[in-house]
């Protein structure tokens, strides 16, 4: 299949439904083909790719479990965040892939930031609402987050950002830096009209973490659940 | 799809109520037919399929024997047989109905209030319900089964209010009263068959009486949250919502991050503040912010200037305030010493004016109009709140209607506290029939500022 069509998020949305669940190296692509940018990666059938993968990156590296059966990976084991080198690699490959429904390994960069999270869901009474957050995997305990009707305005990012109770950890406080609010705008403002225009077959999103720096902000996992068939 | 035409069914000349008894006095359709009948202007007629004489009026058969078409019927009647009595209007030209009746969706006879609202629609006939008290409409008539007596009764005002629970909206018309607060129209609208929020949110919108439109809402079906506030953006008006359900019960197990934390609530609210509409947190809260934005549609950023006779009630105004989010700027020098310039003579020295400005107990009503020209001109706040303990001797009685005239040249919000005792009534109303909002506490005071706050879309 020419490189072209295989990475048409259309065909990516099409074969997702099929099987019943985005895989993440999918729902990298389709973020990265609407403007999201995503932590760079590679996918790994086999523990030669994966070395390979990691050999382009660098270590450190992240290895993150590929299966349609597994929802969060953290509460299985399914995330490695510190890959030191190729004996690491090995070690994690072994472990991850004795994990349910195991179809590879997502290779990833190491990032550092202030973990936020976005995300999106098709509300019952309001419709596509993006989500913004500081993430991590304490989200649900801090619950600090703002939601927005879908689409966003730039205003609207202004204005979810200044209604977090964390809003300096963005905004800047003493040793921490402010995060690039101009390209955390673009991320948000981009992933709305991802979300819009996919609306009728999203159930919901979980950008979680976005690592956000005053350099950039990268998407660094993606979990795309779909709408349940018509 | 067209909007219905609500003047027939909101402002009748002429109503029939069906269902009334023959012989049971405490039918509803018979409190509700006596009671428009003996305390309203308008002309009401009474339908019951046996015909006879009730209370030696005619009783008609059907809507279409009433010999002058009514514009409203209100139908309290088995559920069973309502289908009959809307066909019945349609057929005789009625402009619109309340059903009063329960026997619907709300005891699993959803298919009976499909079929009514069919028909509705087909028609293009707007009825409220079916389940609810219906329409009340101070000085002109109510469709509400309870007794008049048991109501409290809110005059004529600038409030469109509309629950979808009677018994909340009863109950708030106690509040509105009790805060002096008047209604252009209430509507229960019960399982909102066919005329819902957002049907009456256009009419009030349109409405040249309603100046605030407040909602009691427990949910919106599919998008018609989204379609809500779009229209409460463009209705030129405040809007005022309280939502019951603030937790969602039972959090349902969701895969993602993001479907649990938005979770129901949070979206409705912040949905309401993206677009402007101003969520009222409990009844309290709804019965301040309607007061506030009767009188005050602008928005403000919420830069409070606090003028107080008294230290502690400063401190405590301005406890709330920040608690709310809002500002007590520090007044700059000049500000204050224009402020002092204008005070007299024993005030002067010894008035705290950094804001709050505390004019002290020794302070009289030409003190508390120099504060109020100079704030009402500055900059540095958008919104005064005056806490008058009218304990000291300087303040007058005048003081209310006098602070009130000077005021309103400086077309800045300004909300007052003053004890809601009886003996200060001459001070409340001089402040209330000028249009000058009057809190009975300082946390009221509070929310009628933050009401102002709140409608600022964020």
């Amino acid at each position: 299949m020419p490189a072209v069509l295989k990475d048409d998020p259309a065909n990516l949305w099409e074969r997702a439904r099929a099987r019943g669940a985005v895989l993440e190296p999918e729902a990298m692509r389709i973020l990265a083909a609407a403007g999201v940018p995503v932590v760079r990666h590679g996918f790994a059938r086999r523990l030669e790719e994966a070395e390979e993968a990691a050999r382009r990156l660098g270590y450190p590296v992240v290895a993150k479990v590929v299966s349609p059966a597994i929802l969060h990976k953290s509460d299985v084991g399914g995330v490695e965040t510190a890959v030191a080198d190729p004996a690491g690699l090995a070690a994690a490959w072994a472990r991850l892939s004795r994990l349910e429904g195991f179809t590879g390994a997502l290779i990833a960069e190491r990032l550092s930031g202030l973990e936020l999270i976005v995300g999106a869901k098709i509300d019952w009474q309001f419709g596509p609402v993006i989500l913004l957050g500081l993430g991590g995997t304490a989200v649900e305990i801090y619950r600090d987050v703002v939601t927005r009707l879908a689409p966003l305005h730039e205003r609207d990012v202004a204005s979810m950002v200044c209604c977090l109770r964390g809003a300096r950890l963005l905004t800047g406080f003493r040793g921490c830096p402010a995060v690039n609010l101009p390209k955390l705008t673009a991320v948000l403002l981009a992933f709305s009209r991802l979300v819009v225009e996919n609306a009728e077959r999203i159930d919901s999103i979980d950008l979680n973490p976005v690592f956000c720096t005053p350099e950039r902000c990268v998407v660094a996992d993606a979990r795309i659940l779909l709408a349940p068939a018509p | 799809m067209e909007a219905f035409d609500f003047r027939p069914l909101l402002r009748p000349r002429r109503i029939a109520v069906a269902g009334v008894s023959l012989t049971n006095d405490r039918h509803p359709a018979n409190v509700i037919y006596n009671k428009i009948r003996l305390r309203y202007p308008v002309p009401v007629d009474a339908v019951n399929p046996r015909g006879g004489r009730y209370l030696r009026d005619p009783v008609y058969p059907s809507f279409e024997e009433v010999p002058e078409p009514p514009d409203l019927a209100v139908i309290a009647v088995r559920a069973e047989a309502v289908p009959e009595c809307i066909a019945q209007c349609i057929r005789r030209g009625v402009g619109g109905a309340v059903i009063v009746s329960g026997g619907f969706a709300e005891s699993g006879r959803g298919d009976l209030q499909e079929r009514i609202a069919d028909m509705a629609r087909e028609a293009r006939f707007p009825f409220i319900g079916p389940n609810c008290l219906g329409v009340y409409a101070p000085g002109r008539f109510d469709t509400f089964f309870l007794p008049g007596e048991r109501l409290v009764r809110p005059d004529p005002g600038g409030v469109g209010f509309v629950s979808q629970s009677g018994g909340v909206l009863v109950d708030q018309m106690v509040k509105f009263s009790a805060q002096g607060l008047g209604l252009s129209l209430a509507v229960s609208i019960g399982n909102k068959a066919l005329v819902r929020e957002i049907d009456l949110l256009r009419y009030f919108a349109a409405d040249p009486e309603t100046r605030v439109i407040a909602f009691y809402v427990e949910g919106f079906g599919r998008n018609e949250g989204r379609a809500f506030v779009e229209e409460a953006r463009a209705a030129g008006k405040p809007v005022v919502v309280l939502k019951a359900g603030k937790t969602d019960a039972g959090r349902r197990a969701v895969g993602s991050h993001t479907a649990s934390l938005a979770g129901d609530h949070r979206v409705f609210s912040d949905a309401l503040a993206q677009f402007g509409v101003a969520e009222a947190h409990d009844e309290f809260e709804l019965t301040c912010f309607c007061e506030s934005l009767s009188h005050y549609p602008r928005a403000i950023e919420g830069r409070v200037g606090v003028v107080t006779v008294s230290g502690g009630h400063g401190a405590l105004a301005t406890d709330v305030l920040s608690g709310l989010g809002l500002e007590v700027p520090p007044l700059s020098e000049a500000l204050q010493a224009e402020i002092r310039e204008g005070l007299s003579a024993n005030v002067r020295p010894i008035a705290s004016l950094a804001n709050p400005v505390d004019l002290t107990g020794s302070s009289t009503d030409e003190d508390f109009l120099a504060a109020l020209a100079a704030l009402g001109k500055s900059p540095e706040v958008d919104c005064i709140l005056l806490l008058l303990l009218p304990y000291s001797p300087g303040i007058s009685a005048d003081l209310g209607a006098r602070l009130s005239e000077s005021h309103r040249q400086s077309g800045k919000p300004l909300v007052a506290y003053v004890p809601h005792v009886e003996k200060y009534r001459i001070l409340i109303e001089g402040f209330e029939l000028n249009r000058i909002p009057v809190a009975s506490s300082v946390d009221g005071a509070a929310f009628m500022v933050e009401a102002m706050r709140r409608c600022r879309p964020c």
